[in-house]
């Protein structure tokens, strides 16, 4: 679908932010698929089990590949280990980090907070800061002008998204930020996420990672080589790649503005072995709806819903076949975005059908 | 049970509506309250919304004396209304509950 359009503010303290606010986008009440109150009992119920396991896995497979990659240092055989190692490093940390950001990955909360903080510094997302800014992103969804994580703001900035396979624009402007941070202070947008209470966190734990980042510099150069900064630092950068890869799937080219997590997020089937490094994250409309599901219970939460849901896509192949023509269509025409079809529609929104500010007349 | 003496009290529901370590939200007189049953057969209850962002915690999930907001995951003593870390900030409000006949009572200033 396609309208016509203007330029969209996707500043947090802009035009649209007001607009959103105006016209009651914001902190919106949103569609919520029918479902039993002792079904989604069971299905939030928390559990250590899963994510012990899966952690455990994670850190055994990082250690051994990490041990593969010392061992072969200088040869090229180091090569394939630490691909595995920069994978789970940079890209597995990104599900850890938002599962446990949640809280909903453990029973235990020191036990979400302790990989919180971990899985944080892997892919170089400051904790407090991030924790704030995902609490709105569940709030206002790809609501132009409050949701401070829209990944592909329209239109897209193509040569960003493939620097971001290598993570080299978002790591660019987290140093960025940190520098900000570690000085003792944040930018405009943030202090409308971020409460008072929470900064002078925010500005220490800046301080602590650059001082990391500095010792892993230090040693490097004290024994001349790359090394260490392979294991710390530089794997948020060359392990990426499926940051990039799942991520995008989870909103980009679907609409803005919507208050309905089933038209701007996606579903996408994936293997077990996606589905261990995202974490399920696949089921990303199931998350929107009901976050408080852990994500070892999304599958049955999917099967419960799924009949008031869109057809989900079977697959990255599927998904990409949709995303990276809308995408580039979207360069030219920014007003253009995929029209997820929801089973009955006449009655499946029932309020909050959603409000295209922008658009004159839509047409195909 | 938060039996506190109030000035009128008001029949929020059947004792037996409410499993135990669980919520329900009753609304009276346009406010919306969250009255909770422990896992030990107590009965509490609380305003109806987050203090975060306006979300009704009877959608919540209960662990222990723990409301968890379905939203953002912020966190509630329900017993004492006391926030137990971000992102919520603010502290709930509580209300005396008594039960009499089978059926739960909100104690209303």
């Amino acid at each position: 679908m396609t309208s016509e359009t203007i330029q969209r503010d996707y500043s947090l303290v802009g035009r649209d932010t007001k607009r959103a606010e105006e016209i009651g986008l914001a902190a919106a009440q949103w569609y919520s698929c029918p479902i039993s109150r002792k079904e989604l009992k069971e299905l939030m119920k928390r559990s250590d089990g899963p994510a012990l396991r899966n952690t455990a896995l994670w850190f055994a497979a990082l250690f051994l590949s990490g041990l593969g990659g010392f061992y072969f240092w200088g040869s090229w055989w180091a090569v394939p280990f630490f691909a595995v190692y920069g994978i789970l490093y940079g890209s597995g940390s990104d599900s850890r980090w938002h599962e446990c950001s949640h809280g909903t990955a453990f029973k235990t909360r020191w036990m979400n907070d302790v990989v919180y903080q971990i899985a944080c510094f892997m892919i170089l997302r400051e904790p407090t800061v991030w924790r704030w800014s995902h609490t709105r992103h569940h709030t206002d969804t790809t609501i132009v002008g409050r949701d401070p994580e829209i990944a592909v703001p329209r239109p897209p900035d193509i040569l960003g998204i493939l620097l971001n396979l290598f993570a080299i624009k978002s790591s660019y402007a987290a140093m960025k930020k940190l520098i900000i941070h570690a000085s003792g202070r944040l930018t405009e947008e943030e202090k409308t996420y971020i409460p008072e209470m929470e900064r002078g966190k925010v500005f220490w734990i800046a301080r602590l990672y650059l001082a990391i980042f500095a010792g892993v510099a230090i040693w490097c150069f004290a024994i001349g080589s790359i090394l260490p900064a392979m294991f710390i630092g530089l794997p948020t950068l060359y392990g990426a790649f499926f940051v990039i890869l799942f991520g995008l799937t989870q909103h980009a080219g679907l609409d803005e503005d919507v208050l309905d997590h089933r038209l701007n997020s996606r579903t996408v089937y994936m293997n077990p072995l996606y589905r261990f490094l995202y974490m399920n994250m696949n089921y990303h409309v199931e998350h929107h709806m009901f976050p408080m599901v852990p994500y070892h219970a999304l599958p049955k939460l999917h099967a419960a819903i799924k009949a008031d849901c869109p057809t989900p896509y079977n697959g990255l192949r599927e998904a990409y076949a949709e995303i990276i023509p809308t995408l580039l269509r979207q360069v030219r025409e920014p007003g253009y975005f995929v029209k997820r079809q929801l089973p009955n529609p006449e009655k499946a929104v029932p309020y909050n059908h959603g409000t295209q500010f922008v658009s004159a007349a839509p047409a195909e | 049970m938060n039996t506190t003496t109030a000035a009128r009290w008001i029949e929020a529901c059947e004792a037996d509506a409410i499993d135990e370590e669980d919520v329900m939200r009753f609304d009276h007189d346009g406010h919306t309250y969250a009255i909770y049953r422990s896992p030990d057969d107590e009965y509490f209850a609380t305003d109806g919304l987050c203090t975060h962002e306006q979300i009704h915690l009877a959608d919540g999930l209960v662990m222990d004396h723990i409301i968890e907001c379905p939203k953002h995951n912020g966190r509630f003593d329900y017993r004492t209304g006391q926030a137990k870390g971000a992102p919520v900030c603010v502290n709930l409000k509580t209300y005396p509950v008594k039960l009499d006949g089978g059926k739960v009572f909100l104690g209303l200033a």
